[in-house]
């Protein structure tokens, strides 16, 4: 029975030595750890991964893809535990979490080197915290006004360039019955879209960033001013009716039927609105409207990253992978395959027609927002995208849900 | 050899008595010895980390940086949080609405209770719910309440009455979830009063009708009294599906509009795991409080239980 005992004591010791060596002979590969499970982002990663073996024979780079949701809960379990050599995340105040938590790596060697604050310039303010870069961008995307061309056209309405454009084309389009604007509030995020836009063009990049970093109270006599706007489209019902039973694929339907003729969204909703029919003369895209007259035009372009664990065991090969990732001819092919625009300045134009829209709107935009739920951090945005949503349900109950964002905001931002 | 053997007569009749420790206490040390695995499991898996999430409690902590002792703090903002009691007044209407799974459950069984052909067929069909996984459930009742195209949506137009959209009104979101909640749960209590039905005593109720008890009388004081083990086993098992009501509004609302069709187990989630959560001391309050609640209903269960047995010994 002992002898047995003391065996089994081996064979268990035996075993974790072996795990403990499969352990360290991982230490020459290279792992990253990804959400990109969509077909497009997954063969771009692959694409990406493939040229990088191929200049780099001596890595071997292993992909660990997760899904989406599950992804954002066990980036925190495996940046603690079992970190990769690589995670993909999100800009802004997104990583900030990570950041503050010593979780990242400090990557501004590699930006200095690569002569990246030249090249990916657009987005260095986005990768900065605390004066330190902490990851590479590798894709992002433009948001903006999708329309109904044929729509427009059919009742006469020009493209609108301002705010009174605007609403006198959301009145027209609701006297013929049609539904000015679709949106699907299940999901709050889409109403960030929204708050970001308004606030942008009534009081400038500056403030929403202020605004967006804690600065500004909710309470705040400009942020009222953007709701006085906001009200110019909530109060008529310029929106989809019960767009809070909706995702925001659930609200294509009707822009596709022609039953509402314009969709504030990101570049991503074009791929669904071809597959669903529609073509690109029926397809339009334009920047949103100016509000205050002679305001610089700030746009969204949400940026998606590449960043090393603190505690990866391969940093050297990451920061390789990290530098090839950067290149103009990289980025050009990944997001020829993503379908989105390349953040290196000297990649190649996309040849998409909305994607070039987007591309010379982003390269003119007097400052890039992340969107609102990674300017704001997480419990600030959770709130705020509720408050939005409520609101535009009951544009009524703006002075409460006002002074709730306000305690919410003077708890996160102590 | 005489002497041998009067020295035999003055040995002990009965065995003699052990002398090792082991001995001496092994009747009462096997049994805590064949436990001690499952216990050990036990204490690491679920009684230590209730004692740990209470000790997060007491903490602001977002799951990654340095924890912040801050006493009670999180205590007293779940007193001045309107969602907190958002989520508390929902688990209540949950509470209560899914014990009309009993009645419903009850209803259904005495209907299928019938000796005739195919019936074995329809007790299955109406079982069917509980085995379709709550999440398809979840999906096919906020199908069926979509406002732009749901089967709600046709039946209220042939009704002449304007659409309700049930998933984005406040008022009458949880009460939606709830019903789509109630599907799976009326088909299960069914089947435990079925299986009660099953055991009445024929004498019993051939006594009764002897006597010219009938429909309601007979019900109430001949059928309802042996259902007794039946109906404490629904009521429990129904209990702990409202407490622990999750996955329905996760797949329906995602506790939407604003936070309207939240409990605190989803709250909970929210404000400590969810993509925007990073608030594992007010998380962990949270799941200490719904506890502190689970637990008055815990003991009344072990102490029904532990009566029931009593009696029955």
């Amino acid at each position: 029975m002992k002898q047995k005992h003391k065996h089994n004591l081996r064979k268990i010791a035996l075993l974790s030595a072996l795990l403990v060596a499969s352990g360290w002979a991982i230490s020459g590969d290279l792992v990253i750890n990804t959400d990109a499970s969509d077909p497009a982002p997954k063969a771009a990663f692959d694409a990406l991964v493939k040229g990088f073996e191929k200049a780099n024979p001596d890595v071997h780079v292993k992909v660990n893809t997760f899904d989406h949701e599950g992804y954002k809960t066990s980036i925190r379990n495996f940046l603690t535990a079992e970190a990769p050599d690589l995670a993909n995340w999100y800009a802004g105040n997104r990583m900030a979490p990570f950041v503050n938590a010593g979780l990242f790596e400090d990557v501004s060697d590699v930006w200095a080197k690569e002569g990246l604050n030249e090249s990916l310039k657009s987005a260095a303010a986005s990768m900065t915290i605390n004066g330190k870069k902490w990851g590479i961008p590798y894709t992002y995307y433009q948001w903006g006004v999708y329309y109904r061309k044929d729509i427009f056209a059919k009742l006469k309405i020009a493209e609108p360039k301002t705010w009174d454009d605007l609403i006198k084309a959301c009145a027209t389009l609701k006297a013929n019955k049609v539904t000015p604007f679709a949106i699907g509030t299940k999901a709050t995020w889409t109403t960030g879209g929204w708050f970001d836009y308004l606030d942008m063009r009534v009081n400038g990049y500056e403030f929403h960033m202020d605004l967006t970093s804690g600065k500004v109270p909710y309470t705040d006599a400009r942020v009222q001013a953007v709701f006085d706007k906001w009200d110019q489209l909530t109060k008529p019902n310029y929106y989809l009716a019960n767009h809070a039973s909706y995702q925001w694929q659930e609200a294509l339907p009707a822009f596709v039927k022609g039953d509402a003729a314009m969709y504030l969204m990101g570049n991503f909703a074009v791929a669904p609105m071809k597959e669903a029919g529609l073509k690109e003369d029926q397809l339009g895209f334009m920047q949103f409207p100016e509000i205050t007259k002679g305001l610089p035009k700030a746009e969204d372009a949400p940026t998606d990253t590449l960043h090393i664990p603190a505690k990866a065991k391969n940093k050297v090969d990451a920061k390789r992978f990290l530098a090839y990732m950067a290149k103009p001819e990289v980025q050009t092919e990944m997001n020829g395959i993503l379908g989105q625009l390349p953040v290196n300045k000297n990649a190649t134009r996309p040849e998409d027609t909305y994607l070039k829209a987007g591309f010379n709107m982003l390269s003119n935009a007097y400052a890039l927002g992340q969107f609102y739920d990674r300017d704001a951090p997480a419990e600030m945005a959770k709130a705020g995208m509720d408050g939005f949503q409520q609101y535009m349900l009951k544009p009524a109950d703006r002075k409460a849900i006002l002074e709730r964002l306000e305690q919410v905001r003077q708890r996160v931002y102590k | 050899m005489n002497r041998l053997e009067s020295f035999a007569d003055h040995a002990p009749t009965h065995p003699v008595p052990a002398t090792t420790w082991w001995s001496r206490h092994q009747m009462r040390l096997v049994p805590w010895l064949f436990l001690s695995p499952a216990l050990a499991m036990f204490l690491l898996y679920v009684i230590a980390p209730i004692f740990q999430s209470i000790a997060i409690s007491f903490y602001d902590w977002d799951g990654l940086g340095a924890a912040k002792y801050i006493g009670l703090d999180n205590y007293r903002e779940l007193l001045h949080d309107p969602d907190f009691f958002t989520a508390l007044k929902n688990n209540v209407i949950w509470f209560f609405g899914f014990l009309l799974a009993l009645p419903l459950g009850l209803g259904l069984a005495l209907a299928l209770n019938q000796q005739m052909f195919g019936i074995r067929l329809a007790k299955s069909l109406f079982f069917f719910p509980f085995v379709i996984s709550q999440v398809v459930i979840g999906l096919v009742f906020s199908w069926f309440y979509d406002p732009s195209n749901g089967l709600l949506l046709h039946v209220l137009g042939w009704l002449g009455m304007d659409p309700v959209a049930v998933l984005s009104d406040e008022n009458l979101v949880t009460y939606g979830i709830v019903v789509a909640g109630l599907y799976p749960q009326t088909a299960y209590c069914m089947i435990l009063y079925l299986t009660g039905l099953n055991n009445l005593r024929p004498d019993l109720i051939e006594a009764a009708r002897l006597e010219g008890a009938k429909g309601w009388t007979m019900l109430y004081h001949i059928v309802l009294p042996q259902l007794r083990p039946a109906t404490f086993i629904a009521v429990v098992v129904t209990i702990i599906g409202s407490l622990r009501s999750f996955d329905m509004i996760s797949i329906m609302t995602q506790g939407g509009p604003y936070g309207q069709s939240r409990v605190l187990a989803y709250y909970m989630y929210e404000q400590a795991l969810s993509e925007y959560g990073y608030r594992m001391g007010y998380g962990t309050a949270i799941a200490t409080v719904l506890f502190l609640l689970m637990l008055v209903y815990i003991v009344y269960v072990l102490f029904r239980v532990y009566q029931q047995e009593k009696e029955s010994d």
